[in-house]
């Protein structure tokens, strides 16, 4: 990248190649579907009346959860695949580079221009370092706790023997000391991506004005875009 | 000593005919086949019987009093002349010093031989000073017992898991007898349930003696075949909670209609238990059956949970006492406020340099 780094220019660059970008929306989009469903399965809606064999609704929601657990494992599993197959930016929030002084740096200078005590943002092409933190600490950790308890719980239903039994709930259970606690944790972490969320969307939107590159129009068609000519500041090689 | 426990059953008056019924009895409950029957009746004929000692730490004899209500009157005939129960300080004719030497007669004389059944738990504070039996702490005469003994039955959750004496702030310390430091390594069957179900604790005493083996048992100790599956697994309102038809207030039409719990704060989907299978007194209902929740009484901590009657549970990690939409709800009303902040002061700092965006 060392030639990128100082071939300064403001031709666009493609960084988020196709799988990144489907996988970014479809995990935007189960993340809401399971936080309504999950809600709703803790403290359900309004009761119905009439005969049992009338309805399903509790049924209903519960299968949207569970389908959506499945998708999200089976999304980040793809996701997992393309930080090995596809480009350098892929691998950015499964392996950030915690030992590189330079990193850390990054990442006070991006502390500081959210304290207003910089006048400027440094230069990426990549997520910048402070992204790549939330990311990797709240949201990708985060993501896979939910689906281990997540099936952890499920394995609970399909009972012993069921390969979701075996495979988390044997483990999960006694590490959490018993499934009240298993549910409460897997609702709390609930919480934890709400907010990650909510700053994502918010710096999201706030970088796109502010930022020396483009934003929003990067995660929608994988191209970035810079406002000045200047050098960027990303590590060597992401 | 070599009185078997068909031998002792027919002393104590049983017909060949009862006897046999037992064992299809048993084999039933125990969830194995037919063939079976005759297998627990010939073991039955031939080994010697295993004495049972029977201790009482911190406890409230709920355990007892359920074990001795069993629910088929043979059954429980049948394991009370099956265990010597030659101490057993709630039902035993002995007392005083004579009792206390029964302790010390079966632990030298079946070395190794017999089942230490534990009701209730020591308390470890202070020495173990908040529970003496005949002069000595508890937790003494318990290590005691272990140290010779072929396996330990942690009866109820008391012994199980610490139950109502070790809810926080547990100022005796009192601890499940797998947690007791020094206790000799034996192998522990749980039998959890504030009281556990007579019949779930006769039919794991009744696989003991005849198979002289340990039943099956889950990675949290307890029996398999009792408690694999949760309360709400098998419960009969299950239809209403997939349907979403649930009792509001305790007096509302959906209560009278018998609908599912869940809002009331059941715990059936998250308590192992054989509740809604095997159900209580000879099987005629069971909490949920009574229009009442189920308090989850045989899992790990369930006093420290919170109320019995909400659905999400308090988390105490933190030091605070709440549930996860609690302290969830709040961290999200603090980051959006933050946000709302933050956005607030982007605007007023753009606002006082103007040169910014020309960059
Ligand atoms: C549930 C909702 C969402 C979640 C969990 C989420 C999560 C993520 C993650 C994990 C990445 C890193 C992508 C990668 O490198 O593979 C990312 C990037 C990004 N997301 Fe989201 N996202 C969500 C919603 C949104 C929304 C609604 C927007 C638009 C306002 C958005 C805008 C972006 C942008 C612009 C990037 C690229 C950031 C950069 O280039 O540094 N996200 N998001
Ligand atoms: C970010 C992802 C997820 C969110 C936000 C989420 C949210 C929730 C919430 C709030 C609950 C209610 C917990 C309670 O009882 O208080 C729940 C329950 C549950 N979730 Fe998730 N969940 C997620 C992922 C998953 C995954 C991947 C699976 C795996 C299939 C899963 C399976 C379950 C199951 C089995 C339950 C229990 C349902 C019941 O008790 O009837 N969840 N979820
Ligand atoms: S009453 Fe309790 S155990 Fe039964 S279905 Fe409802 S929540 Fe489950
Ligand atoms: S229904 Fe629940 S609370 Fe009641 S006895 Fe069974 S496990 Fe205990």
């Amino acid at each position: 990248m060392t030639e990128l780094t100082s071939a300064a220019s403001t031709a666009p660059i493609y960084v988020y190649e196709k799988p990144v970008r489907l996988w970014h929306s479809l995990n935007a989009l189960l993340i809401v579907v399971l936080s309504v469903t999950g809600y709703l399965i803790a403290d359900p809606l309004a009761s119905l009346k009439g005969e049992a064999s009338e309805h399903f609704l509790m049924g209903y929601i519960r299968f949207v959860h569970f389908s959506a657990g499945y998708l999200i494992a089976i999304a980040l599993l793809f996701r997992l695949y393309w930080a090995y197959a596809g480009n350098e930016h892929a691998r950015q929030i499964f392996l950030p580079p915690l030992l590189k002084a330079h990193f850390w740096q990054g990442v006070f200078h991006e502390v500081l221009w959210y304290l207003f005590l910089v006048k400027e943002p440094r230069k990426y092409i990549g997520h910048n370092p402070l992204a790549i933190l939330a990311m990797h600490f709240v949201f990708v950790w985060g993501v896979l706790f939910m689906i281990v308890t997540g099936f952890a719980l499920y394995g609970e239903g399909a009972g012993q023997g069921s390969w979701q039994h075996t495979l988390f709930s044997s483990w999960v259970l006694p590490l959490f000391g018993s499934s009240q606690s298993l549910h409460s944790w897997h609702h709390l972490f609930m919480w934890l991506i709400i907010c990650f969320v909510l700053v994502h969307i918010y710096v999201a939107l706030r970088e796109d004005k502010l930022s020396r590159q483009s934003m929003l129009s990067t995660i929608v068609t994988g191209w970035r875009t810079f406002k000045d000519v200047r050098p960027v500041d990303d590590e060597s090689g992401a | 000593m070599t009185e078997t426990f068909y031998d002792v059953m027919r002393r104590q008056g049983i017909t060949r005919r009862s006897f046999l019924k037992f064992c299809s009895l048993t084999a039933a409950s125990l969830g194995l086949a037919p063939a079976f029957a005759p297998k627990i009746a010939h073991a039955m004929e031939t080994k010697p019987r295993i004495p049972v000692l029977w201790l009482h730490g911190l406890e409230c004899t709920c355990c007892s009093e359920s074990f001795i209500r069993s629910g088929h009157p043979l059954a429980k005939d049948v394991i009370l002349s099956m265990l010597s129960l030659d101490y057993d300080d709630t039902i035993m004719a002995a007392a005083g010093h004579n009792a206390e030497a029964i302790v010390t007669e079966i632990v030298e004389k079946y070395k190794g031989n017999y089942i230490l059944a534990v009701e209730g738990n020591p308390p470890l504070a202070e020495d173990g000073m908040y529970c003496i039996i005949g002069g000595k702490p508890f937790v003494e005469q318990l290590k005691y017992a272990a140290e010779s003994c072929k396996a330990i039955i942690s009866w109820g959750s008391c012994a199980s898991w610490g139950c109502v004496q070790a809810a926080k702030p547990n100022p005796t310390r009192a601890t499940p007898v797998h947690k007791v430091p020094g206790l000799a390594n034996k192998p522990i069957i749980k039998v959890p349930g504030c009281p556990p179900i007579a019949e779930v604790m006769t039919a794991v005493v009744a696989y003991l003696l005849t198979f002289e083996k340990l039943p099956t048992l889950d990675r949290q100790g307890r029996p398999q075949m009792f408690y694999s599956q949760r309360i709400h697994d098998k419960c009969y309102r299950r239809p209403h909670f997939d349907a979403g038809q649930f009792v509001e207030h305790w007096d509302d039409e959906a209560a009278r209609q018998g609908h599912c719990l869940y809002k009331m704060g059941c715990k059936g989907p998250t308590t192992y238990n054989a509740c809604s299978t095997v159900r209580w007194n000879e099987g005629v209902s069971f909490p949920i059956q009574s229009g009442h929740g189920c308090i989850g009484c045989s899992e790990d901590g369930f006093w420290d949970k919170g109320s019995f009657y909400e659905r999400l549970t308090d988390i105490n990690q933190f030091g605070i006492e709440a549930n996860a939409d609690a302290v969830g709800g709040t961290a999200a009303a603090l980051v959006g406020a933050g946000i709302a902040a933050h956005a607030g002061l982007t605007a007023l700092n753009r606002a006082k340099q103007p040169g910014a965006e020309k960059q």
